[in-house]
């Protein structure tokens, strides 16, 4: 079925109306139902985000440049560490890929006009943005010096301004709900016809396991940091031992939602791997059943593992050897994602363009971050690491090798779709470069200086560890580099970019069939899914992509003449 | 009893007998409740409470609320919010029940016929005491 030269030269084009300038005006944005501006306006609030939380952790960075005091005191370090960690995790990780990109790209890739409840999705925008406010106003009253997981019972006797921050987490976390809740409704109920639950794209599936933890696990940190506010605030002993409260107890509140928030952080990086995956090896994904269940098997052993971060606690012998064994047991449903990737790529027709390149860094880091998890897990090794820079090094290689390099990978797949131009890919490259290498920099040192003994949250430290403090420091620079190119040319591009096209990549989901900034209703008619997510071997694909502007090479336009077989 | 669909504004409507099947079941079961608080189950006592109150919620959440008649997603929504309660209490008390257990080595010797226990039966009883003051005071109370 060969498109005509019309189509063909339609979908090339820029649509002049779109859901960015129709309807105009600054209250047709800050009231909007519809799902893409929201899911931009979250885009933005999260990027502020990132750029705050990245600004502490250079802070933090530059004061380890030597082992003696430099720049701030301990106390100053002690709340900008935990101002990088509450900040990054509950401001920017945990909403990232679902409020912004998911926001943006679910009902496009399921076919429908919108999420199930547009109010409910304003409302969580706004909730999130209530929940940021009172974490800046802990900022500058007298920021928390806890760390980003407020252990009782030191959270509740420093002189420091933790119900704010708490209060912040407990007003984020109705912001997930919500937005886990929307996403849930929308792929039961607003599916596109012909789109079976095996019909859908593994975006949706990762999205879908993402959402029923956040429904089912964010309750958890509420009714945990309201425990916490009231030993705090009314002396009512819950945690404090000095008033007949076990410390141990908080820490089992607090992980139960925070271990599988990590799931909630990792799959929807993972679910964009895998469109990634797909697209640029123009393949059928390998396993695509075993990939999207992996997904929900890792949302369910998620849940009963939280004990793992609690080995050198106190917490009995018979609890240790629980949680060590199903930690192990996550190692599978991952260990399946990670082979079917790889799968999916052999023989397929590899094309190395920027997103790719981040899925390439995802999963070099993402698999050593998940490999040394299997070492922490290891209840007798994990004594010797505890709460030294080996963990450090562990969850940033899962947080940022993993979540942020899909998340990157997912903003530049989708950048064409969302603004309808294309960003300088020669640029690009040298951005994920300098990221891939400033992130080793900084992180794989600090594996090193973990198993040398160097612990976690000390601002001095023997000098022995300062030529590993040292290359991670410049590594941190590196990774400011990085970033520094790539929200150069991305800004650029919204204005200056070269217009994109519907389908700049030869995609086969949906969100690559309408019009590029899609209108304010997604589609001009209703979409009705006839094939699979990844049938490039069935569909004969009106591939247009004709390389990209800047980097000096141009792929050969393919154009494949079999008819679509019914 | 016919087999309406669950769509809105169509509710099933159920016959009052079961009503009163189940209310009356309610009343028995909160008398068997009363009636075995007289027996002494030792650690059991939580399992035979909570086997009862269970029973009465999974009557008033299927009959008098209609989870069993609804579409059946919602019936397992209900039970999975439920079994991830369970999994959070039964996991943390696999800690709290057994945290002791950690020193248990403090309560007897490692090797008992080690030399320090050939020496004096006196000193050696002594020793015993200042290690039992050394435990913790909920594992000397065991």
């Amino acid at each position: 079925m060969a498109a005509t030269v019309a189509d063909t030269k339609a979908s090339m084009a820029y649509a002049e109306v779109n859901y960015l300038n129709e309807p105009k005006g600054l209250k047709s944005w800050l009231l909007t139902l519809d799902h893409k501006r929201i899911g931009l306006m979250y885009f933005f609030a999260i990027m502020t985000m990132f750029f705050l939380g990245g600004i502490f952790a250079l802070l933090v960075r530059l004061e380890l440049f030597t082992p003696k005091q430099d720049f701030f005191g301990a106390d100053t370090y002690n709340k900008f560490f935990t101002l990088h960690g509450a900040i990054m995790v509950f401001l920017f990780i945990i909403p990232s890929i679902p409020a912004a990109l998911g926001n943006i790209i679910l009902p496009l890739q399921l076919g429908a006009k919108d999420v199930a409840f547009p109010r409910l999705n304003l409302a969580s925008w706004y909730v999130y943005v209530t929940g940021a406010l009172f974490a800046i106003y802990s900022m500058v009253t007298n920021a928390v010096d806890t760390g980003w997981t407020f252990y009782a019972p030191y959270s509740t006797t420093t002189n420091t301004a933790v119900i704010s921050m708490t209060m912040a987490v407990f007003i984020l976390g109705f912001s997930s709900i919500f937005t886990g809740l929307n996403f849930l409704v929308t792929i039961h109920k607003l599916r596109a016809p012909g789109m079976t639950w095996f019909k859908m794209p593994l975006f949706v599936w990762g999205l879908y396991a993402t959402a029923l933890i956040q429904v089912l696990a964010t309750p958890v940190l509420a009714i945990t940091v309201v425990l916490l506010m009231l030993e705090r605030g009314l002396g009512i002993g819950i945690f404090d031992p000095a008033m007949g409260g076990d410390p141990v107890l908080f820490q089992h509140f607090f992980w139960f939602y925070s271990h599988p928030a990590v799931y909630i952080m990792i799959l929807p990086g993972m679910a964009i791997i895998s469109e990634l995956i797909t697209a640029f090896s123009r393949k059928q994904m390998f396993g695509y059943k075993f990939v999207g269940f992996s997904s929900l098997a890792i949302a369910l052993t998620g849940f009963m593992v939280w004990g793992h971060h609690m080995f050198t606690s106190g917490q009995s012998e018979l609890s240790a050897v629980i949680f060590s064994f199903i930690t192990f047991l996550v190692g599978i449903p991952s260990g399946i994602k990670i082979f079917n990737w790889l799968a999916t790529m052999y023989r397929g027709s590899i094309t190395l363009q920027t997103p790719m390149l981040w899925a390439f860094a995802f999963l070099f880091l993402f698999t050593i971050g998940g490999l040394t998890g299997i070492f922490l897990g290891a209840i007798s090794l994990d004594i010797h690491l505890h709460d030294t820079y080996f963990v450090v090094a562990h969850f940033h290689y899962v947080m940022m090798g993993g979540t942020v390099m899909a998340l990157m990978g997912g903003i530049h797949y989708w950048w064409p779709k969302i603004w309808g131009r294309m960003y300088n890919e020669k640029l690009a490259r040298f951005s994920v470069f300098f990221v891939f290498v400033g992130f080793n920099v900084t992180f794989f040192t600090q594996f090193i200086l973990g198993t040398r003994g160097m612990p976690r949250r000390y601002y001095q430290y023997l000098e022995q560890y300062q030529t590993l403090h040292e290359i991670s420091t410049v590594g941190s620079w590196l990774l400011l580099l990085g970033f520094a190119i790539m929200a150069f040319y991305l800004i650029h591009s919204i204005f200056k970019g070269k217009v994109a096209g519907n389908n700049p990549w030869g995609a086969l989901t949906l969100e690559w069939t309408t019009s590029s900034p899609p209108p304010a209703h997604n589609f001009e008619r209703q979409p009705i899914a006839v094939n699979g997510p990844y049938d490039f071997d069935k569909v004969a694909a009106e591939i247009t992509y004709e390389g990209t502007p800047g980097f000096g090479e141009t792929v050969v336009a393919k154009k494949e003449t079999t008819e679509v077989k019914h | 009893m016919s087999k309406e669909s669950s769509q809105h504004g169509h509710h099933h409507v159920l016959p009052l007998s079961t009503y009163l099947g189940v209310a009356s079941a309610l009343l028995i079961l909160t008398a068997i409740t009363v009636w075995v608080a007289q027996f002494h189950f030792g650690e059991w006592n939580l399992v035979v409470a909570m086997i009862v109150a269970a029973t009465k919620a999974i009557l008033v959440a299927l009959i008098f609320m209609h989870l069993l008649y609804d579409n059946k997603l919602y019936l397992v929504v209900f039970a999975s919010s439920v079994l991830f309660l369970a999994a959070f209490i039964i996991i943390t008390m696999f800690d709290t029940l057994r945290r002791d257990d950690i020193y248990e080595f403090l309560e007897k010797p490692i090797h008992s016929n080690a030399a320090m226990y050939q020496v004096d039966s006196t000193k050696t009883a002594a020793g015993m005491d200042s290690l039992k003051t050394m435990m913790p005071a909920d594992s000397t109370a065991k």
